[in-house]
């Protein structure tokens, strides 16, 4: 973490900490609308870093990462509608089921050899099968979804999380937070170098005498587990649940889009991406709307070309190039 | 009893030859270009709206329109490698990835912005006669898109089988650097290819109007649903695609009889993680070496 602060220069250095007290401070000028745009930011960037760990540093391309989130979400809805137990207890359940689930996509791919596409196309079905499972699960609503019922007694209990916009706008900055120092400390692990020498190439990183298997599962359980407590505050943030939308593929699109555009494999890349994509997905809502157009695909058909733009011109994502031309990182002698 | 299954088994048969001809379009594309079409379901989706409107406004059956779709798909095909793919080639395999998933939101949202999100029945004048054949009911569309489906699909057994650009590819296929030492067009040769898959889905999205209703939303569920039939017939066996469409058809209409038809496609999904972990290379795929 220290060496991420000493990796950039001055000016990054201002311009980090001039972010970080904007966002700390936003709630005073924000309004409730920004307020609620600023925390789905940092949701994006809270999951996009959990994805970028497994798919940026480790290169497996997992594209059914909803799964973790459905299930992390599923768990601690459904113990707190059931049981009443509060998701501060209910995140350590959520978060060892989607690892366990994690666990053992990772062990049957990696046991087995499937990579690549195969590797994407695995974490896929899974994803998908668990969704139509899901639609069939009674006790957790079916497919007319699980409901967190609105209590107003309940209202204020933070500590379980039924909390306001202004409390979840704090969470979920602590969790990006988190998540971004999280991945500085990891990329300059021993961990961290031994998934990014397996992204470049396997064998040869196994000729260096790596655990590849080990490494690879590591990054699953990270990851799996980092985006079931994601899965939680989704759930708790918006009180309702459906198969269909959680655990669909384009979610884990949606969820893959910031580090992606951002630049995968960077701390800051999807931070940056998220900042990118939602303002301008809102925008995009806003502006159809003010022209009384009701075209609900319209910010799909923007994510769509502005995916396809990014990845052609360039595919390392928009931060590296960002930072070099605006001079925020110390140059590698 | 045993009449009921057999009912249920022909139909999971004719189902399944369309799901295999789009496949094998997939299959072309994936084992020759090496490139992961992930906009191939969404491209179906957008030929069964073709044949839709064909037929709503002229009234063009779909058996007939398959031809000038396919034929427009191949251009098309043709065009988008030359242009944008043929940058992707040799890329990593997220970067194609991303580029065609770009390709695939696009496509569904803009048929979501033109139709509109709910299915439009095309009501052909025979969707509903059938054929009877001793106990078997035999519905006339299925027939009739079956075998224009097989129909198709000989045609391209015999175009990568008999003519010389068909050999060509199968060339780049087998041996790239070999391809191109013996002086194939290897960039062209892709260009067709992608044209040929594009096709294969045109005709196969045209015929698959005559059985379920043109919706935005399958978009997605086509393109899962030809991966695993290319992933468990064997990457670049084009036997393989058809025997696994047959075998997906199948076990869709069975465990959707027995079951729940919401619960079909995890039956697939489930075949498809066995066959990845089990036999990786497909059922009729070749051992890698």
């Amino acid at each position: 973490m220290i060496s991420l602060w000493r990796d950039m220069n001055r000016r990054g250095q201002v311009v980090l900490v001039v972010a970080v007290l904007a966002m700390l401070l936003a709630p005073v000028v924000a309004t409730r609308y920004l307020l609620s745009v600023l925390t789905l930011i940092l949701y994006f960037v809270y999951v996009g870093q959990a994805w970028n760990l497994m798919m940026g540093y480790a290169g497996q391309l997992s594209l059914g990462h909803a799964l973790y989130v459905g299930l992390g979400g599923y768990v601690a809805a459904g113990l707190w509608v059931h049981f009443g137990i509060g998701p501060w207890l209910g995140v350590i359940p959520a978060v060892a089921i989607a690892a366990a689930f994690g666990a053992f996509i990772g062990w049957l791919a990696f046991r087995f050899g499937i990579e690549g596409v195969y590797f994407s196309l695995l974490t896929i079905a899974f994803a998908e099968f668990t969704r139509i499972g899901f639609d069939h699960i009674g006790p957790l609503g079916g497919a007319g979804g699980l409901f967190i019922p609105y209590q107003e007694s309940r209202l204020g209990e933070w500590w379980n999380l039924r909390g306001g916009q202004l409390f979840f706008y704090y969470l979920a900055f602590v969790l990006a937070g988190a998540a971004v120092l999280l991945t500085a400390w990891l990329a300059r692990s021993r961990l961290g170098h031994q998934w990014m020498a397996i992204r470049e190439d396997e064998t040869a990183a196994r000729a260096l005498g790596i655990d590849v298997f080990r490494a690879k599962m590591k990054a699953v359980l990270i990851s799996s587990a980092m985006t079931a407590v994601g899965g939680v505050f989704y759930a708790f943030y918006y009180n309702n649940l459906f198969p269909a939308q959680v655990f669909e593929m384009s979610r884990s699109i949606e969820l893959i889009l910031g580090p992606i555009v951002g630049g995968l494999g960077t701390v800051f890349g999807p931070v940056i991406g998220a900042f990118v994509l939602t303002p301008l997905g809102e925008l995009l809502i806003a502006v159809t709307d003010k022209a009384g157009l009701n075209a609900p695909g319209a910010k799909a058909i923007f994510f769509g070309l502005v995916l396809m733009i990014i990845i052609y011109l360039v595919p390392g994502g928009v931060w590296p190039w960002l930072s070099r031309r605006l001079g925020l990182v110390r140059r590698r002698s | 009893m045993l009449s009921i299954w057999l009912n249920v088994v022909v139909q999971g048969v004719l189902t399944g030859l369309l799901y295999g001809l789009m496949a094998l379009g997939l299959s072309a594309i994936f084992g020759v270009v090496r490139l992961v079409n992930f906009a191939h379901g969404e491209f179906a989706v957008v030929a069964m709206y073709a044949a839709f409107v064909l037929f709503r406004a002229w009234g063009v059956d779909p058996l007939w329109s398959m031809l000038p779709i396919a034929a427009v798909f191949f251009v098309v095909g043709f065009a988008l490698q030359r242009t944008l793919i043929n940058a992707f080639v040799g890329r990593p395999d997220y970067q194609q990835f991303i580029l065609l998933v770009g390709v695939a939101i696009v496509l569904v949202n803009g048929l979501l912005i033109v139709f509109g999100p709910d299915a439009q029945p095309a009501n052909l004048p025979y969707a509903f006669d059938s054929y009877l054949v001793g106990p078997l009911i035999i519905d006339k569309v299925r027939v009739y898109a079956a075998v224009a489906a097989l129909a198709v699909c000989a045609a391209l057994f015999g175009f990568f089988r008999f003519t010389r650009t068909g050999t060509a590819i199968r060339a780049c296929a087998d041996n790239l650097v070999g391809a191109a030492v013996v002086g194939l067009d290897v960039r062209r040769l892709y260009a067709v290819t992608f044209g040929i898959g594009l096709a294969c889905v045109g005709a196969a999205g045209a015929l698959m109007v005559t059985i379920a209703d043109p919706v935005p939303g399958l978009g997605p569920a086509y393109t899962l649903l030809a991966f695993t039939i290319v992933i468990i017939g064997g990457l670049g066996s084009m036997a393989g695609a058809l025997v696994a469409g047959l075998l997906i058809g199948v076990s869709e209409a069975v465990a959707g009889f027995l079951i729940a038809p919401s619960m079909k496609s995890m039956f697939s999904f489930a075949l498809l993680i066995a066959v990845l972990v089990l036999r990786p290379q497909g059922l009729l795929g070749k051992k890698p070496a």
